[in-house]
């Protein structure tokens, strides 16, 4: 005997799918309210707001000779920072790494120490450092550390645990110590995928190395502070057509090199 | 070549890399004019991890509408309104972008939609929400246009991907069935890639929480206009408390995200 198939009252009545909507639509209603949304304000001041692309839509190309020093500056910045951070994050990728490290407690508290680190935004990082060591392009190389530092842990950490246990197997079997296995068996199996996280990082920080200066960590950020607030959009518009330009080579420089590598 | 040249050749090919590396280290080292720390940089980080473990717990709340809490709920608020708005408006651009397997000549339809997104992609959010400022004045609603523009770009990227990988047997499917185009899109192409898009909203939304803490520092709403102040101020243990509702924050909706990412894929 066939039998139609029963269905419960939950999928009758799309009881999931109607719950979703309405938690959805309760959530829009309440971030609406807790942020003030006027689209009719927002549609009347439209003009101003075209107005102002309408004067970036002609640099001042005169600019653009100014424009070139700290746009080399900040890939200096974003070169020495993601360095730093690599260097640094690499002991702690294998201290997280679930394959090399059996200890729970260690293998915990650098997770932990590591997600603290990543959920601090990179202008939060920058604003602290320009407070540390005062402003400048040495606080952009710091927050830059920090910032690639909680970044790459974790891409190399996860590498770390996909590796293949044969080798390190046969060193341990031939008397090898932690440092050796590590060296000799681990480094060899991820090195390539190293290289195209920290390229990767690269790519990021140059990006994110270009606003940080905003708030005076160096590099173009700077330029675009002052321009803006002293309402030359035109140069705003040169500095952003100049990062524009800096990223895409940056990115397909470095998406050649990654698919080299793997 | 010899056996033995082509073994030398092979093992130091890695030094000659080397040489462009130091190069260009060098050249990164002494452009950069390291003005030095400054010389109260030692006092300044200890009254900060002072700061953090002596946090003004009284910020927490007061019941003022300007404390930790309400402005931390802003800046979620600001987070999921610009991630909804821009989930919906990158679906046309994902389309545009897209580069279908059939219309193989269409190149410059797709290669000129990536352009556009990177284009999005690399202006940055700070001076998009400066902009915003100016069209409808500080505070979030600035902030939710900032991101919900801002997040087109990576959001139309990982869109048009999805849709590049798509399984077509759906839409044959539906094709030779006799659906015309419209039917194709709600009946096929939606259904398979909706996943796969509310998944990277999701993800979206965890970056938006981020750089919803910190757009506030331009004056677009949120917990970024009380944490620079209280930096410029060098109120530290104002800056502690903020340091840590803004890692809760994020850690929370971190775990939330991932959960029901887990769940939809």
């Amino acid at each position: 005997m066939n039998e139609i198939p029963k269905r419960t009252i939950i999928q009758k009545y799309h009881v999931r799918g109607i719950l979703i909507t309405v938690i959805l639509s309760l959530l829009l209603i309440f971030s609406s309210i807790m942020t003030g949304v006027d689209w009719s304000e927002f549609f009347s001041n439209l003009g101003q707001f075209f107005a102002l692309l309408g004067r970036m839509a002609n640099p001042d190309w005169q600019y653009l000779n100014v424009v070139v020093q700290p746009i080399i500056e900040t890939i200096q910045m974003a070169l020495l920072g993601t360095t730093i951070g690599t260097a640094v994050a690499i002991p702690f990728a294998f201290l997280a790494a679930r394959n090399l490290v059996k200890s729970l407690l260690v293998r915990g508290v650098t997770r932990f120490v590591l997600n603290l680190v990543r959920t601090l935004p990179d202008l939060l990082l920058a604003a602290l450092f320009v407070a540390i060591v005062g402003i400048g392009p040495t606080a952009g190389v710091w927050t830059l550390a920090i910032f690639s530092f909680g970044m790459i842990s974790k891409l190399f950490y996860e590498t770390v645990e996909t590796i293949e246990k044969g080798p390190i197997e046969a060193l341990r079997a031939a008397g090898a110590n932690k440092i050796q296995i590590i060296v000799f068996a681990v480094i060899p199996q991820v090195i390539n995928n190293f290289i195209s996280y920290f390229l990767y990082t690269f790519e990021i920080n140059v990006r994110a190395s270009t606003v940080l200066g905003y708030l005076g960590a160096g590099g173009i950020g700077v330029f675009l502070q002052r321009s803006l607030s002293s309402f030359r959009y035109d140069q705003t518009a040169v500095i952003i057509i100049a990062i524009l330009i800096v990223v895409v080579i940056i990115d397909s420089l470095s998406n050649t090199l990654r698919e080299r590598l793997l | 070549m010899t056996e033995k040249s082509k073994f030398f050749s092979k093992r130091y090919k890695w030094l000659f890399w080397m040489i462009p590396l130091a190069v260009i280290y060098l050249w990164s080292i002494i452009g950069l004019s390291f003005s030095g720390i400054q010389a109260s940089a030692g006092e300044v980080s200890q009254s900060i991890i002072y700061g953090l473990f002596h946090p003004d717990w009284a910020y927490v709340y007061d019941g003022s509408g300007e404390d930790l809490l309400s402005l931390i709920v802003q800046t979620l608020a600001i987070a999921f309104l610009g991630t909804f708005v821009s989930g919906i408006l990158s679906i046309p651009f994902a389309f545009w972008a897209a580069r279908g397997p059939i219309h193989k000549t269409l190149y410059w339809r797709s290669s000129s939609g990536k352009f556009v997104l990177v284009f999005i992609r690399t202006f940055p959010e700070l001076v998009l929400a400066i902009m915003f400022i100016k069209a409808v004045g500080p505070g979030s609603f600035a902030g939710v246009l900032a991101v919900s523009i801002h997040s087109i770009g990576m959001l139309g990227k990982l869109f048009s991907e999805a849709i590049e990988n798509m399984d077509l047997g759906v839409e044959e499917a539906l094709v030779s069935a006799g659906g015309n185009k419209f039917d194709v899109l709600c009946l096929a192409t939606l259904p398979t890639v909706m996943p796969e898009f509310m998944s990277f909203t999701l993800y979206r939304f965890e970056i938006a929480v981020r750089s919803a803490s910190i757009l506030g520092m331009v004056g677009a709403g949120g917990i970024g206009t009380p944490l620079l102040f209280a930096i410029q101020t060098r109120s530290w243990s104002r800056v502690g408390i903020i340091l840590f509702g803004i890692i809760i924050m994020v850690t929370a909706i971190d775990w939330l995200s991932g959960v029901l990412r887990k769940k939809l894929v």
